[in-house]
């Protein structure tokens, strides 16, 4: 059985369809990336998992489970947590303020700790008392990564964490996520650096205007093949 | 001279009053961005609660007060889950509505069950105790308590805001609601806290009014804005700033009614307003968001 399931997925803005019937699976310890152009869905994929957008009670599954009809604080505590996009930082929070909110919904004993994310985030120890609008782009991402993992969750949605960073910093953040992995977490990673998100990534899905156009493994599919499914024919 | 300087000295533990008054006014903004039209009205609710408890039970107002609060923080918390939650928005009109209606409601109920007749708090020799400061000013004990309080009350919201876990919630939910939530925070639970502990505050405030002077049903809407003035003037998310802003509007009057009695209101006033044309901010403001 998945870990985490989505079945005829489908999302709104008010009248405004975002999602149409998404299909996909996470297995446990898997990597997954979703792709595709500005405007295809992939937020709105996370935010429908999450809580934050309407959708059907049935549509998303965690063990099975329909967690559809849950709040997102509620989500939360079942072990899904998710790296928003644009990082979303507590700005009246100092970097280990932000951490431990991250912990207020932890739903059990598990590998993450202030210790843990310090370790995987050394830069992040020293900026420990820094209020959060005070740090580089990097190091936000980090906090946002290392506030997430605070709940221990079991399936870590992340939304765009490349976006805006430099190469290098991209490529720390990127390392940072086999570590993650390896502590049981499993990953969902939305991404437009399609390649980044190939290197990493198990499965991948790609949306298009709200559709899936593509999913299979990255060593499977051609640069045609998801040409095609990013840009449409 | 020493008229001046009795005035000074007024005017600081007046502020300590009005402190008093916007300190939960300040805590549900903060928090939950709610304009409480009805805070004024709540004050003088609870100042009746007191009375009615040291009336029927034979106690002291200050016991009476103690015996209120969890009372009232369990009413706050009560208001903000079943009613005050549902008008929290994008739209701003509907809380600022509704705490307006709750205004009048409890203005006209307290008509209803206390009269219009004016009301103290009695507490014996205390309320007319005072001492010598030096240089022929001396000030109330009462006064005095009521300063100490709201320094108290705003050492503890500071605590609580920024040495512990819930205060943590309340400013992760006030900064982002949405990612709030995602962090496991209930918001609708945290909001009710926080207008819990406002009623908490807002006790401490009634106590004081009732044994500073008389109060009954109508005056709620008077002490709402002197409260709003001491927020605005301190700068909105600040608890000191708040201190700051009740001090500068209890000076303000009693300096103006040095001049002449009349001015008293109107000086408090002024200062608002000129306050506000070179710090349109307040003072103190927590963040610029």
């Amino acid at each position: 059985m998945p870990l985490l399931q989505t079945r005829k997925l489908t999302a709104f803005y008010g009248d405004f369809q975002a999602l149409y019937g998404i299909d996909a699976t996470l297995d446990a310890g898997e990597i997954i990336a979703i792709i595709g152009a500005n405007g295809a869905g992939k937020s709105t994929f996370l935010k429908a998992i999450t809580g934050l957008v309407r959708r059907p009670a049935g549509a998303v599954l965690l063990d099975g489970e329909p967690i559809g009809g849950k709040t997102a604080a509620e989500i939360v505590r079942r072990g899904v947590a998710l790296v928003p996009e644009g990082r979303r930082l507590f700005h009246s929070l100092t970097v280990e303020e932000n951490l431990l909110i991250g912990g207020h919904g932890r739903r059990s004993a598990g590998p993450w700790s202030l210790e843990r994310v310090y370790s995987l985030f050394p830069a992040l120890r020293d900026r420990r008392a820094t209020s959060a609008p005070l740090l580089s782009g990097g190091q936000q991402q980090m906090t946002a990564i290392g506030r997430a993992l605070m709940s221990n969750p079991r399936v870590l949605l992340c939304d765009e964490i490349s976006l805006g960073l430099a190469p290098i910093v991209i490529a720390d953040i990127y390392a940072a996520l086999p570590q993650i992995r390896a502590e049981g977490t499993s990953v969902v990673l939305v991404e437009q650096d399609i390649v980044q998100a190939m290197k990493v990534a198990d499965r991948v899905y790609c949306f298009q205007e709200g559709r899936l156009s593509l999913s299979g493994r990255p060593k499977e599919l051609t640069r045609e093949q998801i040409h095609r499914a990013y840009f449409g024919s | 001279m020493t008229d001046w300087l009795n005035a000074l000295a007024q005017g600081v533990l007046l502020g300590g009053l009005y402190a008093l008054f916007a300190a939960g006014l300040s805590l549900i903004f903060g928090v939950m961005r709610l304009v409480n039209l009805a805070h004024g009205d709540l004050i003088v609710l609870a100042a009746f609660v007191i009375l009615f408890l040291a009336g029927k039970l034979g106690l002291d107002p200050f016991v009476a007060a103690m015996v209120s609060l969890p009372i009232l923080f369990m009413v706050g918390y009560a208001l903000q889950h079943v009613l005050l939650n549902r008008t929290l928005g994008r739209d701003l009109l509907p809380p600022l509505l509704v705490t307006f209606g709750l205004s009048i409601i409890i203005q006209n109920g307290l008509l209803e069950i206390f009269s219009a007749d004016s009301q103290r708090l009695r507490s014996g020799s205390i309320e007319t105790a005072s001492f010598a400061l030096g240089g022929g000013v001396a000030v109330g004990v009462v006064p005095v308590l009521t300063l100490l309080s709201a320094i108290a009350v705003i050492v503890v919201l500071n605590f609580v805001f920024y040495r512990t876990a819930l205060g943590r919630a309340f400013r992760a939910t006030s900064d982002d609601l949405e990612i709030a939530q995602l962090m496991g925070i209930d918001h609708r639970r945290i909001f009710a806290t926080a207008m819990g502990l406002a009623f908490v505050v807002i006790a401490i405030a009634a106590l004081y009014l009732g044994l500073r002077a008389n109060f009954d049903p109508s005056i709620g809407p008077a002490r709402l804005l002197y409260a709003f003035e001491a927020v605005i003037i301190g700068g909105l998310g600040s608890f000191w700033g708040t201190l700051a802003g009740g001090i500068i509007l209890g000076l303000a009057q009693t300096v103006g009614a040095q001049f002449d009695p009349e001015w008293q209101i109107l000086s408090g006033h002024l200062a608002f307003l000129l306050l506000l044309v070179f710090k349109p901010r307040g003072l103190f403001p927590r963040a610029l968001d």
